[in-house]
């Protein structure tokens, strides 16, 4: 069977070349229709939103890490660092995300400003990071062109489970910076930013480092952990509800598609949580529709639900769903779940997700 | 000698609004301004394939729907990642409410 190849997820190897080949690159996706008039609405941008949410976003981190402070040295602490590590690791990813699509605030420069924030708080080059998401909209889970691909097939499940403590993404982070910094720029990395941008990536890298050196400086000159607990290392305890809301944007489902409703999950979720993850989990409706704020996404929702395939209930009934799958590809990496559409939906065109299923009987 | 070429009715197109026009095997994008002035531009994005009248105008600016790329469509100037080749522009006249651009 010569198209069961074994995946490439590197960016400029044998998946490319065939993802390139075979029209997969750069592809027209599916969009359910929607008028323009009601998608004009749903565009528009505001800043009253974000400001109330940014306010609070910042005031909790604020309050959350003087409490931290005011009870270091004893288990009071603790709850504290909680609170701060999940706003600090895992809500500044939404953030990133939201104003590097620009669509968070009206206002360009408050975009701006929240997202090469909210990139440091990632440790993620704020430039390099701009060019990958920008890939993954136009590629979303085409294997070797996606850079965002998060469990690659067959699944590697102890690194997925790893990813919630935050280790891996930490490992391979401050590395990155560091490499950047000094000026080199890998091969995939080239693959995606634009020649003209790379000078940018080795500056911010620079400014990421520094502040880090000076965090490190302040640890040893004070002799206390407390600057790094405060600075860097919330990337490792607080990015558990980053990882458990993000896994679940296209785990188990196709890849190497052009349907968003087939490679993509929409998961209602509690308010705490929408909040924190700023509406990402209508992702399927982000996906189709980028230019739409994350403030109206519920509304897009309702609009185009006649076309999607049921949103998972919440984020346990998600994780049910997605582990039969995840345990079947150890064995068959070409299976996935190919979600049911309603009878009130135009339906998938089958020569993008047909699988062999007899093979994944096996 | 560059043409003129009726793209529209002055109505067809909403005030802070953009449209799309095909000639030619080329297509275009027209705007109106929240000023009532009239504008043209290429009609796809220069970063990647997609057509600029489907995203939003605010102001002078048009946002492409894929990546949320912005240009100033007076001018055609890109605003930064992941746009940055300008787009080109094409004059305009508003004639017996018909809006021509001028295609080169």
């Amino acid at each position: 069977m010569a198209d069961r190849m074994k995946r490439d997820y590197s960016l400029v190897g044998e998946s490319t070349r065939r993802a390139i080949e075979t029209g997969l690159a750069s592809a027209e996706w599916y969009h359910t229709d929607v008028s323009r008039k009601a998608m004009k609405e749903l565009m528009q941008r505001s800043d009253g939103p974000a400001i109330r949410d940014t306010i609070i976003w910042i005031v909790a981190i604020l309050g959350s890490a003087a409490g931290g402070i005011w009870f270091w040295g004893n288990w009071w602490c603790v709850p504290f660092f909680f609170v701060y590590g999940v706003l600090y690791g895992s809500s500044s990813d939404s953030r990133w995300h939201e104003c590097g699509h620009g669509t968070a605030f009206r206002t360009r420069w408050m975009n701006d400003v929240v997202y090469q924030i909210a990139s440091f708080m990632l440790m993620r080059n704020p430039v390099t990071w701009r060019w990958s998401h920008a890939r993954h909209h136009t590629d979303t889970i085409i294997v070797g062109r996606d850079a965002e691909i998060a469990v690659m097939r067959p699944p590697d499940l102890l690194r997925a489970a790893l990813a919630f403590t935050g280790i891996l993404d930490f490992r391979y982070s401050l590395p990155t910076l560091v490499r950047n910094a000094f000026g080199k720029i890998s091969p995939d990395e080239r693959s995606f930013i634009p020649e003209m941008e790379l000078p940018k990536v080795v500056t911010a890298a620079r400014w990421h480092v520094a502040i880090y050196v000076a965090t490190i400086a302040l640890a040893l000159y004070t002799w206390s952990f407390l600057p790094l607990v405060l600075i860097g290392l919330p990337r490792l305890y607080g990015s558990w509800h980053m990882v458990m809301t993000g896994l679940l944007q296209h785990i188990g489902l196709a890849d190497n598609v052009v349907d968003h409703r087939l490679n993509t999950r929409t998961v209602y979720m509690n308010p705490i949580s929408r909040f924190i993850y700023w509406n990402m989990n209508y992702h399927v409706e982000h996906h189709m529709f980028p230019m739409v704020p994350y403030h109206a996404l519920p509304r897009l929702h309702e609009l185009i639900k006649h076309d999607l395939p049921l949103p998972n209930p919440s984020i346990w009934h998600a994780y049910r769903e997605v582990w039969p799958v995840l345990l079947k590809q150890l064995r068959y990496e070409d299976y996935f779940l190919k979600r049911e559409l309603p009878p009130t939906a135009r339906p998938y065109r089958g020569e993008f997700h047909e699988v062999n299923m007899s093979a994944a009987a096996e | 000698m560059a043409d003129w070429v009726e793209a529209c009715a002055v109505d067809d197109i909403e005030e802070e609004d953009v449209i799309r026009f095909d000639h030619g095997g080329r297509t275009f994008a027209v705007y109106r301004s929240p000023d009532d002035e009239f504008f043209a531009t290429d009609g796809f994005c220069t970063h990647e394939k997609a057509h600029l009248a489907d995203g939003l105008v605010m102001d002078d600016i048009i946002e492409c729907p894929k990546h949320n790329g912005r240009f100033n469509y007076k001018t055609g100037q890109a605003k930064g990642a992941p746009v940055c080749v300008n787009l080109v522009t094409y004059p305009v006249k508003v004639e017996a409410g018909k809006v021509l651009i001028q295609i080169g």
